[in-house]
């Protein structure tokens, strides 16, 4: 068996495997809401900054 | 800087009356007392995503009441099981970063919340929490006292769970994995023809392309197929029938070709053209997500109200189940469910979603009270008279135009051009073919084939979705949203516009005050000043914020009495304010205009009277107008302004008053018998009924995240002044498709003059497809966004 039929099937493979991840990314509703993700992922570690030091922040934002 | 703004929501403030709490300054207790949750919990990051991103909690006591009736609150959640619960509520104020944030951040502040999930395109919270240690009603609480109020109506009753349809997205991603493996896979055979590598192994490419394309046939082009069925079956030609004739001829053609080994076959062009006209319906489906243009009653009417039982206690009962006879209490702010009699004293009722007149009307016991009307002022006691589904608002929507959809009062612009396209087609390609089956038989099918496989109409089934899909999105930027690409077409067709007048023309934001009688000196205007200040009545703030800033004083006696006037005393000075009734002056004027009477130690001292002010750029606008279009303002309010609206507006321009919101409808219909097609402008709830009859409804809005009747087209009031540039551009936009249709056909005379020899071979084919949809998709983008730039004003 020429080595032309593994690789055209292993690449058709790759290829619906993809289609599969992205039909099943489209099903749990990934692509519904487009900018919220974008926004969360910037916040993380906020709220463990101790109080103090937010007013601190804050009274220089303010001036 | 002279005025400061509140730390919690940036309203600006008077020095004197900030509040001071941990350095930082509040307009009002509420707003510090959320800063104050905030900052027990650790949450101050709030503020520090967005400067002042907070707005000022309301009172809302007992207005969630029936949240702790089961039967209500469960239909209001997404899933309910054992002791986890999910709701998703929508919350209008949603608008920043630190709104996200402080939603998702919610299980810190109460107990019970597991998760919270903020959805930010349509506004909405997604919260699960454990129902033994929260509730429904505490967690809606929570949201208020933070100055995230949800939205709860009716309209949350009855939806239930909606289905997402995401099968478009699923037909689109088939569509795109088979033509580009398709096209990977033909790409040996369109440069290697006669060589041993190739022949070897051509069987084996040909046979995975073909059942490569199978998903791509089958599924994602289905719709077509159906769409074709239909309309053969209504017996009108549109454009999925020459789309429908062309995939499937080119498939069986292929198919031959591949069996008897004629050739490599079209199914690079097949799923080509799939994917390329699922992509233009996916580009034409722009949504607001956070606007709905289909809202009735329902969306504005409260889910639940609350009852008063025969022995005087208080029960919270859902808006459908109320009886005739009913006793009902509704509280200050709340919307009167259903027709009723006024059972207390008194009460100041605002009709402003139902008649757009933002002054309340008084009402004395026993008077009759419509739905619809907010209560300002004390809770008030009603006998229901009739049912929700019976009373005067709630009948406006069993009208017939209620019921229609859209789709079916229009023909598109692609359908028309279509039938004439395919008739055209089927014609020409049987005549060619009749001619090749004398010369010879075989060239004969392969000619017919060729003319439909080539003629089949892509180009220009992506003309329209592509030119609408971008106008739709650049007017969406301009604050201009449309419901969809059909109503783009319609505003082409508009001659005549209607406008409404209270809240259309005219802003609700300003008013201009004048004031009338005797001049007042400065300290009879710092007494007043400081009397308007305890005052919640809507005319009140609005005096007050017109009247210069004074010094703060406290009255010893103060007093409001509901829709009549108020009376405080300050140091042996007695200010009276309120209406002629309430002075015991009578006026000489009429009384069309609204006006606020003084009196200051028991004398008569003038009035201030408040004129509604017209829209910037409302002249200019109905003079451009004018000249293209028929104009007509069509007003529920008396005619107490038609002089001075005569004066401004052009000379062709017809004034209606009193116009109730069925005969407002009845208007419009009457004109579009006369043969007109007619936009027509308006915001209440009192135009729900000619926005929908009209061919294009626009509603104007303040603000686009407050709710709007149902129509075509939600614009932002600050657009006001460009609604000519609007109607110009939906035009050029029609233009373009009419250009573009004309580039495309040219592009189909070339591949038929290759189909018609019987020369048309797959790379040809392939190559004429996607290069046809290619420039024509880039020549109406190009086109309408020159045409964007062209005309427009800047925003007011």
């Amino acid at each position: 068996m020429s080595v032309i039929y593994i690789l055209i099937t292993v690449s058709i493979v790759v290829a619906i495997v993809f289609l599969i991840a992205f039909i099943k990314a489209v099903k749990s509703g990934q692509f519904d809401d487009d900018y919220t993700p974008s926004v969360r992922i910037l916040f993380d570690d906020e709220i463990k900054k101790s109080p103090s030091k937010i007013i601190k922040v804050e009274k220089q934002k303010s001036i | 800087m002279d005025a400061k703004n509140c730390f919690h929501c940036g309203n600006e403030m008077v020095d004197n009356e900030a509040i001071y709490f941990d350095e930082k300054e509040f307009c009002c207790n509420g707003c510090k007392t959320v800063y104050e949750i905030f900052s027990q919990n650790d949450l101050t990051c709030y503020y520090d995503f967005e400067n002042a991103p907070g707005v000022t909690p309301q009172d809302i006591i007992g207005k969630y009441d029936f949240l702790d009736d089961e039967k209500i609150s469960s239909k209001l959640l997404d899933f309910q099981e054992a002791n986890t619960s999910i709701v998703s509520l929508y919350i209008p104020h949603i608008h920043c970063s630190s709104c996200i944030w402080i939603l998702e951040n919610l299980q810190k502040l109460q107990e019970g919340i597991t998760t919270s999930q903020v959805n930010f395109p349509e506004k909405k919270v997604r919260i699960t929490f454990n129902t033994s240690l929260t509730s429904l009603k505490e967690i809606t609480y929570l949201l208020s006292s933070i100055g995230y109020e949800p939205y709860i109506s009716l309209e949350n009753f009855d939806s239930g769970k909606k289905n997402v349809d995401r099968s478009l997205i699923y037909k689109l991603g088939v569509a795109f994995f088979c033509f580009g493996n398709i096209m990977l896979l033909s790409f040996p055979e369109y440069f290697e023809v006669e060589e041993y590598w190739i022949n070897q192994y051509r069987g084996f490419f040909r046979w995975l392309i073909f059942a490569l394309s199978l998903p791509s046939f089958l599924y994602s082009a289905s719709d077509y197929y159906v769409s074709a069925y239909k309309s053969l079956k209504s017996k009108l030609l549109n454009i999925d029938i020459p789309i429908a004739l062309g995939i499937i001829v080119m498939f069986v053609r292929s198919t031959i070709d591949i069996v008897f080994n004629f050739g490599q076959g079209f199914f690079d062009s097949l799923t080509g053209l799939v994917f390329f006209m699922l992509l233009g319906k996916l580009f034409q489906q722009k949504t607001y997500n956070f606007l709905s243009f289909e809202r009735d009653y329902k969306s504005y009417f409260p889910i639940a109200i609350t009852k008063l039982n025969a022995d005087g206690s208080e029960a919270p009962i859902q808006i459908y189940d109320i009886e005739k006879g009913d006793r009902l209490l509704i509280r200050n702010q709340e919307l009167l469910p259903v027709d009723g009699v006024l059972i207390s004293e008194k009460a100041a009722i605002d009709y402003s979603f139902v008649t757009g007149e933002a002054v309340p009307i008084e009402k004395k016991s026993g008077d009759k009270v419509f739905a619809g009307g907010k209560l300002n002022g004390k809770n008030i006691e009603i006998e229901v008279l009739y049912t929700v589904s019976q009373s005067y608002l709630t009948q406006l929507w069993s009208n017939d135009v209620f019921q229609k959809k859209i789709e079916q009062k229009h023909k598109t612009i692609t359908d028309q051009v279509s039938r004439y396209f395919t008739s055209i087609l089927l014609v020409f390609a049987f005549s060619v073919f009749v001619f090749w089956l004398f010369i010879d038989v075989t060239t004969a099918f392969n000619v017919l084939t060729a003319i439909l496989i080539v003629a089949c109409p892509c180009a220009l089934a992506l003309t329209a979705p592509f030119t609408l899909g971008n106008v739709l999105r650049i007017m969406g930027k301009q604050k201009m949203y449309l419901k969809n690409a059909v109503v783009i077409e319609q505003l082409a067709k508009v001659d005549t516009v209607v406008f409404d007048k209270t809240g259309t023309i005219t802003t609700n934001k300003k008013t201009s005050i004048t004031y009338e009688g005797n001049t007042l000196k400065q300290e009879e205007i710092g007494l007043l000043k400081n009397t308007l200040r305890g005052s919640n009545h809507p005319l009140s703030r609005r005096l007050y914020d017109f009247l210069p800033q004074v010094e703060k004083v406290v009255p010893s006696h103060f007093e409001e009495i509901i829709g009549k006037g108020i009376e405080a005393t300050f140091n042996n000075q007695i200010v009276k304010l309120g209406s002629s009734d309430y002075l015991e002056h009578i006026s000489e004027n009429t009384h069309k205009k609204t006006k606020v009477h003084i009196a200051i130690n028991g004398i008569y001292k003038g009035s201030f009277i408040f004129n509604n002010q017209y829209r910037k750029g409302l002249e200019e606008l109905f003079e451009s107008l004018s000249k293209s279009y028929s104009l007509t303002i069509l007003s529920g309010d008396n005619d107490g302004e038609r002089k001075i609206l005569e004066k401004m507006l052009p000379e062709n321009t017809q004034f209606i008053f009193n116009q109730k919101p069925e005969q407002k409808l009845q208007y419009i219909e009457n004109l579009q018998k006369e043969g007109k097609y007619v936009m027509m402008v308006g915001d209440g709830l009192n135009d729900a009924g000619a926005l929908a009859q009209s061919n294009v409804g626009i509603s104007i809005s303040e603000n686009v995240n407050v709710f709007s009747p149902a129509c075509d087209g939600i614009m932002d009031a600050s657009e006001f002044s460009n609604i000519h540039y609007y109607l110009q551009y939906a035009k050029s936009a029609m233009r373009t498709i009419y250009m573009s249709f004309g580039l495309s056909l040219l592009y189909n005379l070339i591949g038929l003059s290759f189909a018609v020899s019987g020369n048309l071979s797959p790379l040809v084919a392939a190559i004429i497809m996607p290069l046809s949809s290619i420039t024509i998709v880039s020549f109406v983008t190009v086109m309408s966004n020159y045409y964007a730039r062209k005309n427009r004003k800047m925003a007011l």
